[in-house]
């Protein structure tokens, strides 16, 4: 039997729905006799693959970069979760969605500094006016609540589709949880 | 010939990076440039929420150190309500803190880093990761993933919740710990050390094979800063920070939260979204520092446990006076680890750890407030404001990696200069380059509480500033 393709991506999140991945601990490495971790923050494999099975996907799309690599991701992944409440509603980055881009720079960049107060412009990506969910960008196949998904929902939406099912999570985990 | 290589972003980070590197004119690395690439902005959009609402939102900066934000979070809160926790309370988050720190170093030595110990810097790229490493080294492996499933599990037990625990809030904890857990925890502990003790063991076989590295890696004199205790002890929640010199001469002593901005400046660069922390009385970026489990080690005298003392006091001979090595991060971490366990069996083995009162309740009672803990990666200190409602109007944070930032990027320079010759870049000098800012465990989901995550693309730059080569994910 061929090995799920598996990938996650971390766009603009905080981590912590790859952390409870995680947290699947032993069973993660026992996993691996089962799954491919094809791309990942975990591994260093540097391209994302033409064929991937499966991609967790954390965090919501912040700037053109974000926006970028999910158009890249849909076309190469058969079935996309949105992993963790940032990327299925937007969750805490979308909280600068008030305010806009400008005074978040103005505060960070200008405000709280005390040499060389200057917005940076090298080598860095421009945001994009709101913070969005992934599925105001590409189709989203799974979404996967939670601030973070426990590793044990992870665990059971992998067994699920190593099973060949979508798993049903309604059970398994809700926002915030 | 100008040539174009891919490998965006750098792996076995907490986030991703982008680098440039310019040459001159006999084709020697003359500049580095490590930039973040993006801005998320908790300083601003706080504003206008309720004070007491900032440990739980705050700790969104970071799903691999919630604990420390959390802890500096409340602290600050506290100094608003004018109020002291406590000291069950206060113990009981101490002991929070020290679980995450273990659980952290865990994640940084053994899933981020190790591949490159154990396996190689030039192992091939397909093994060279946790499983490659749970493969090659099984019992090192599982080592490895109990370490940070006893720090995580201990989170769980006392918080609820493995990342994002509630429990810290203003004032102290929600719920006194139950006699069952603190069994529970203390009956894990054997474990604990048995895979620590096997890690470090292995860690001190391995270590002379990396000289080049150890020589190249970010070594050079300049300040440390980390919290200690009134012994000169380490602690990581309840003490005042210290800064030394390259020499060990003390800079600044008996820094509290709220001196922290007098002493403490930022500088902008226009290459990163990630600032620059600097001690203002030497200014930027002569002021620069390093923070974290090196310069932590560096600053206490010792441990103030004895398995670590023991420890501490082996590290300190790697070095006539500070360890100025950052490759030698990777050992500091092992070494806290150990210390963390001796700590917890030490605040848990006491029955005060069972006291009801743990939480002081308080409103505003000053407008402004700061507090400050070490996260893993060193240094935290969170700023607030808030009006007559308790809501606040205004932030600052001064996150650990970023105290880091100015010797990342010198780091980057010196292993460049090191490892790359002539206008081609190699597979080799990359995975260095890599390996030299995993040395200092960065934590780009905190370093980018304004500042996001960061895309790794590595530019080799001819003097005219035209392309030489570039390599980076598409």
């Amino acid at each position: 039997m061929n090995k799920l393709k598996l990938a996650t991506v971390w766009l603009d999140g905080c981590s912590g729905c790859h952390m409870s991945f995680l947290d699947m601990d032993e069973r993660l490495l026992e996993l691996s006799s089962q799954i491919d971790l094809v791309y990942s923050p975990l591994v260093d494999f540097k391209e994302y693959p033409e064929i991937v099975d499966v991609a967790l996907v954390e965090g919501a799309i912040s700037s053109v970069e974000d926006e970028h690599k999910i158009q890249r991701i849909r076309k190469h992944t058969a079935l996309l979760v949105a992993m963790g409440d940032c990327a299925v509603t937007g969750n805490v980055p979308a909280m600068r969605n008030p305010f806009g881009p400008l005074p978040i720079l103005e505060r960070a960049y200008h405000e709280n500094v005390s040499a060389q107060p200057q917005t940076p412009s090298m080598f860095v990506p421009a945001l994009l006016e709101k913070v969005r969910p992934v599925h105001e960008f590409v189709s989203v196949d799974l979404y996967l609540p939670g601030c973070p998904p426990a590793a044990d929902t992870f665990f059971r939406v992998i067994t699920e589709l190593l099973a060949g099912r979508v798993p049903d999570v309604a059970s398994l985990t809700r926002f915030g949880a | 010939m100008a040539q174009t290589i891919t490998i965006d972003p750098v792996t076995r980070l907490e986030g991703h990076g982008r680098i440039t590197l310019k040459t001159n004119d006999q084709g020697e690395v003359s500049e580095a440039y490590f930039s973040v690439t993006q801005v998320r902005g908790f300083e601003k959009f706080c504003e206008g929420r309720p004070y007491y609402e900032m440990p739980s939102l705050m700790a969104r900066i970071c799903g691999i150190c919630p604990v420390s934000h959390l802890i500096a979070s409340a602290k600050a809160c506290e100094a608003i309500m004018s109020v002291e926790v406590p000291p069950t309370a206060a113990k009981l988050r101490r002991a929070l803190n020290l679980a995450q720190m273990i659980q952290s170093h865990a994640l940084s030595f053994f899933y981020l880093a190790s591949p490159d110990l154990l396996l190689g810097m030039d192992a091939d790229p397909a093994e060279r990761n946790i499983f490659g490493v749970a493969k090659a080294h099984p019992e090192l492996g599982r080592a490895g993933v109990g370490l940070r499933r006893f720090g995580q599990h201990m989170i769980e037990l006392l918080g609820r919740k493995r990342i994002h625990p509630g429990w810290v809030i203003p004032g102290g904890v929600t719920q006194p710990l139950e006699q069952a857990k603190r069994e529970e925890i203390l009956a894990l502990l054997p474990e604990a050390y048995a895979n620590i003790k096997m890690a470090l063991t292995a860690y001190k076989q391995i270590a002379g094979r990396f000289q080049d590295e150890v020589d190249s890696f970010a070594n050079f004199p300049g300040p440390f800063m980390g919290m200690v205790s009134e012994s000169g002890g380490l602690e990581f929640t309840d003490a005042r920070l210290r800064m030394i010199d390259a020499e060990g001469l003390v800079l600044v002593d008996g820094l509290e939260a709220a001196g922290f901005d007098d002493c403490i400046g930022e500088a902008v660069e226009p290459y990163s979204y990630m600032k620059f922390p600097y001690l203002k009385s030497l200014g930027y970026p002569r002021g620069a520092y390093r923070v974290g489990p090196l310069a932590r080690l560096n600053i206490a005298s010792h441990a103030g446990t004895p398995l670590a003392d023991i420890e501490v006091n082996e590290f300190k001979k790697l070095a006539n006076g500070p360890v100025l090595g950052s490759f030698h991060y990777h050992h500091a971490r092992l070494v806290e680890i150990l210390h963390g366990l001796e700590a917890i069996e030490r605040l848990f083995s006491d029955n005060s750890i069972l006291d009801k009162h743990v939480r002081a309740r308080a409103g505003v009672n000053r407008q402004e407030g700061a507090g400050i803990a070490e996260a893993p990666r060193g240094t935290l200190m969170h700023h607030y404001r808030v009006n007559d409602n308790g809501q606040i109007t205004w932030a600052n944070l001064v996150i650990a990696t970023g105290q880091n930032n100015n010797a990342m990027n010198r780091g980057v320079l010196q292993t460049a200069q090191r490892f790359v010759k002539g206008d081609k870049l190699t597979n080799g000098m990359l995975n260095r380059v890599e390996a030299v800012i995993r040395t200092f465990d960065p934590c780009l989901s905190c370093s980018t509480h304004a500042y996001g995550e960061m895309p790794l693309a590595i530019e080799l730059l001819a003097p005219d500033g035209s392309r030489l080569d570039q390599i980076q994910r598409p």
